[in-house]
């Protein structure tokens, strides 16, 4: 099983600007890749698009030979770069968490998910709280390929280190696929098998 | 200490900030999130805040401009040029004197073009449209709406708001995620120029990498509290220079030393322990760390650790 993008074309609605013009990229179940590249050059935008969470003007990714489901449950999922804007403000963590599986007590801990922190709103944990409980609810059964959008900056190092160890079990375990989005080479070097820089693939140009 | 020759822009003594929940029915309790946490800022100079996430960091930031919750509480003091911040105070220099880079990009007005964010009550159009030429931000950037940006963007409009005048004390609450390693130095090396105009800054950072090039001294907040406060080069030169086992850890975690994560999680701030907080999760614990542990001067730095060395 792998993930393909096929020549991908996309601009925002009423823009003149191509974000992305004909990227094609493929990344295989179990493979992990770095996507690099200044910023603006369009790393959340194609992480969005790779995900389903915005549609091609041109092109199109395949999950498996097919294109991702529109309905239900989406196989590759995306974490994003702020997680105060991924999150439900009147939803309570609790219910947060349980939105696509519901995680067991082992795996909460391994993430440092406080028991007392169910009962809160959004607006009351620090982002790099907030960002664990975003990582959580997508490492059920039903995802098959992760993409990390600069998911770990808002943690502390140690933190990082903790969750990249966790997400890089929970990868190999069910043979997930992986691109990782970051700017910290170090990061990268230790995470993934290989990178790619956008601009290298990106036929638009800033 | 070396910065006592500079005057302290900044000093933050024993500041503890505490939030009123309601518990049961109508009783009142409060939470307390930081806890004797003391820290200064010289003119000129670039203190660094690295730490736990959750430990307490952007309140921090808040408390010195003023800007905590209705339902929270601020004990100790914070002084600006010697003089105790009040709330009259805090008023008449946020945005001028005082500035906040935020760490969400939420802080931005969806409904507003980001040009007139950037200008805001007191600056100019001019000084907008230098920032954005420094920020390598296209002119046309500021007809946009902070949904049209990307992330790197929108990080660097917050920046360009809050340098637009000459500001004193700059607090920067983690500014570079998600901007590249080039921009994110650029970013730094402005501070480092402000820095050297005369200015303070309050770095709040996860980029411990970048912070070791840029600032001048590094304070290591956990659980609420100050861990260590040392110079740059201890940093630099290794997990051995430095002096408690919270930092060493935290340098032990760095991609590039090592990766590797700590068994167990921070305090909660509902129950923090009696003295140390570190204590759960440290290999050099000892019965003596339950018991209250002040900060002590120790080789050029401060630290709160008993078995430091």
């Amino acid at each position: 099983m792998r993930l393909e993008a096929h020549h991908l074309d996309f601009r925002y609605p009423k823009t003149d600007k191509w974000i992305l013009k004909d990227v094609s990229l493929t990344v295989g179940a179990g493979e992990r890749l770095a996507l690099v590249g200044p910023s603006g050059s369009g790393k959340s935008t194609l992480s969005a698009l790779l995900s389903g969470c915005l549609a091609a003007d041109a092109g199109t990714v395949l999950w498996d030979g097919k294109p991702l489901p529109v309905k239900g449950y989406c196989p590759v999922q995306l974490i994003r770069q702020h997680p105060e804007l991924s999150v439900n403000p009147r939803r309570k963590m609790g219910k947060i968490l349980c939105e696509s599986w519901t995680p067991d007590k082992a795996l909460l801990e391994k993430m440092g998910i406080e028991e007392r922190w169910m009962t809160r709103w959004p607006a009351e944990l620090s982002g790099g709280e907030l960002q664990r409980f975003c990582i959580a609810r997508v490492l059920g059964p039903r995802t098959k390929f992760l993409i990390c959008d600069e998911i770990s900056t808002m943690l502390d190092v140690i933190t990082q280190a903790q969750i990249w160890r966790l997400i890089l079990d929970v990868t190999v375990q069910n043979g997930l696929g992986l691109i990782v989005v970051t700017h910290n080479p170090a990061l990268a070097k230790r995470v993934c098998d290989r990178a790619i820089d956008l601009t290298d693939i990106n036929a638009a140009r800033p | 200490m070396d910065n006592e020759s500079k005057p302290v822009v900044l000093s933050v003594e024993d500041v503890g900030v505490s939030f009123r929940m309601y518990a049961k029915g109508l009783r009142r309790t409060a939470l307390p999130v930081i806890r004797s946490l003391g820290l200064d800022v010289c003119a000129g100079e670039i203190l660094a805040v690295i730490g736990s996430s959750g430990s307490g960091k952007s309140l921090l930031a808040h408390a010195i401009l003023g800007i905590l919750p209705g339902n929270a509480e601020v004990s100790g003091t914070i002084k600006y040029n010697g003089k105790t911040l009040t709330s009259a105070l805090q008023k008449q220099y946020r945005g001028s004197e005082i500035v906040l880079i935020p760490q969400a990009v939420d802080w931005l007005d969806p409904l507003m073009r980001v040009g007139k964010q950037v200008i805001g009550t007191k600056g100019s159009k001019e000084e907008m449209q230098r920032a954005f030429a420094r920020f390598g931000l296209s002119p046309e950037t500021e007809r946009l709406y902070p949904v049209q940006l990307s992330g790197g963007m929108a990080r660097r409009i917050l920046i360009s708001a809050a340098i637009v005048g000459e500001p004193k004390l700059i607090i920067a609450d983690e500014p570079t995620p998600g901007l590249s390693v080039d921009l994110a130095k650029e970013t730094f090396l402005y501070f480092r120029e402000l820095a050297d105009r005369g200015a303070g800054v309050l770095l709040i950072t996860h980029d411990v990498d970048l912070a070791l090039h840029f600032a001048d001294r590094i304070a290591v907040l956990y659980a609420g509290t100050t861990m260590e406060i040392a110079p740059t080069r201890d940093f630099l030169s290794g997990a051995d220079a430095l002096r408690h086992p919270y930092s060493k850890a935290l340098f032990d975690a760095l991609p590039q030393n090592g990766f590797r994560p700590l068994a167990g999680s921070q305090p909660y701030a509902g129950d923090l322990p009696r003295g140390c907080m570190f204590a759960a999760r440290c290999g050099m614990r000892t019965d003596a760390c339950f018991a209250d542990v002040p900060m002590r001067s120790l080789r050029g730095g401060e630290v709160r650790c008993i078995h430091a060395t």
